[in-house]
């Protein structure tokens, strides 16, 4: 069968959703930020809560998720995300509320404001992109880059007696009682994709019936900071984040899946 | 028994060649192209349109959401 006969529109199988903007996005070939942004939007479309949904866009790469995400935005001060949620939240108690965040952002600035609004239990949820790296600025170090890992402000890696240890802020938060679904994913391969795209639907479905604060942590690359190709920079992910920030569930319904 | 016939279509103008698309494919259907387009990028075409089964893996990892699937059932 020819190739113009099968392009027909009854024969549709995948297309971009419509809750993502025509908007050409802003990030470096292979991010994974694109990813992980169509992701949260297909789930919204199909849950139906396109008109019900605020997000709130961070500080970094993703400030311009706004351009892109075809819902409600605000955007926050540098880290303040979790709090301007919280805000929209208590006084929209009907509409559905999440972060979009970067490891700059969550697990640096705004560590303060992610601890006590997983503390205090909002019923907001957050999505964490932890890419181990300052992407917009240049590439420097987070307080999430791997021991030994070359930035701009390590170009000899990561110390850890002069530059401190990586932080877990996701196992971190998973500790504290009011979070309710913890868990990480990556958006690199199509089955992780599939994976992190039934997280982020299980976390809109926990805030829907008011059980607490849903956490949704997507590691991914940033081949620019990385100074890899994007294919490699997921292969590098694969073989050096994936044994420091292993995939998968960290709490569920409220109780850690393992101690850690 | 029904074979599963797929294809795919790729927004040249807005695809960044980041490649990710060539390995997610599992029978290597997709490569990129030697000319580029407006932006410089060597876009994903489909380089052996005959493999494809509309499975839309490279649909899914692509980060920029360019690339739309379609599949036919043929006997």
């Amino acid at each position: 069968m020819d190739v113009k006969e099968i392009i027909k529109d009854e024969n549709l199988v995948y297309k971009k959703t419509s809750l993502m903007t025509s908007n050409v996005l802003s990030y470096c070939p292979g991010c994974g930020h694109g990813t992980a942004h169509r992701i949260i939007m297909e789930t919204l479309d199909e849950m139906g809560l396109q008109s019900q949904t605020i997000g709130v866009a961070p500080v970094g790469c993703s400030v311009l998720a706004y351009d892109f995400m075809n819902i409600d935005m605000i955007q926050a001060a540098h880290g303040r995300a979790p709090a301007v949620a919280t805000g929209v939240k208590r006084t929209r108690p009907d509409k559905f509320v999440f972060t979009y965040q970067g490891d700059g952002d969550l697990a640096a600035i705004g560590t303060a404001e992610t601890i006590h609004a997983c503390n205090r239990g909002e019923n907001i949820t957050i999505v964490f992109i932890n890419n181990g790296i300052y992407g917009m600025t240049g590439g420097q170090m987070a307080p999430t880059t791997l021991e030994g890992m070359k930035t701009a402000t390590s170009p000899y890696g990561r110390n850890l007696r002069s530059m401190g240890n990586p932080l877990k802020i996701t196992e971190l938060i998973a500790q504290l009682p009011g979070t309710y679904y913890v868990s990480r994913q990556a958006v690199h391969t199509p089955s992780a994709v599939r994976k992190a795209k039934k997280a982020i639907r299980l976390a809109f479905e926990i805030q829907k019936e008011n059980k607490g604060l849903s956490f949704v942590e997507i590691v991914s690359n940033c081949n620019s900071g990385w100074k890899l190709p994007p294919v490699k920079a997921n292969q590098w992910m694969v073989d050096n984040m994936f044994p420091f920030y292993p995939l998968g569930d960290i709490k569920v319904d409220g109780q850690l899946v393992n101690a850690q | 028994m029904a074979k599963v016939q797929g294809a795919i279509v790729v927004d040249r103008e807005k695809c960044k060649g980041c490649e990710v698309c060539v390995p997610a494919c599992p029978t290597h259907v997709i490569e990129l192209a030697k000319e580029v387009n407006g932006k410089g990028y060597h876009y994903a075409y489909m380089a052996n349109p005959d493999g494809c089964t509309g499975c839309s893996n490279c649909a899914i990892v692509c980060p920029d959401g360019v690339i739309t699937v379609y599949r036919v059932k043929t006997s």
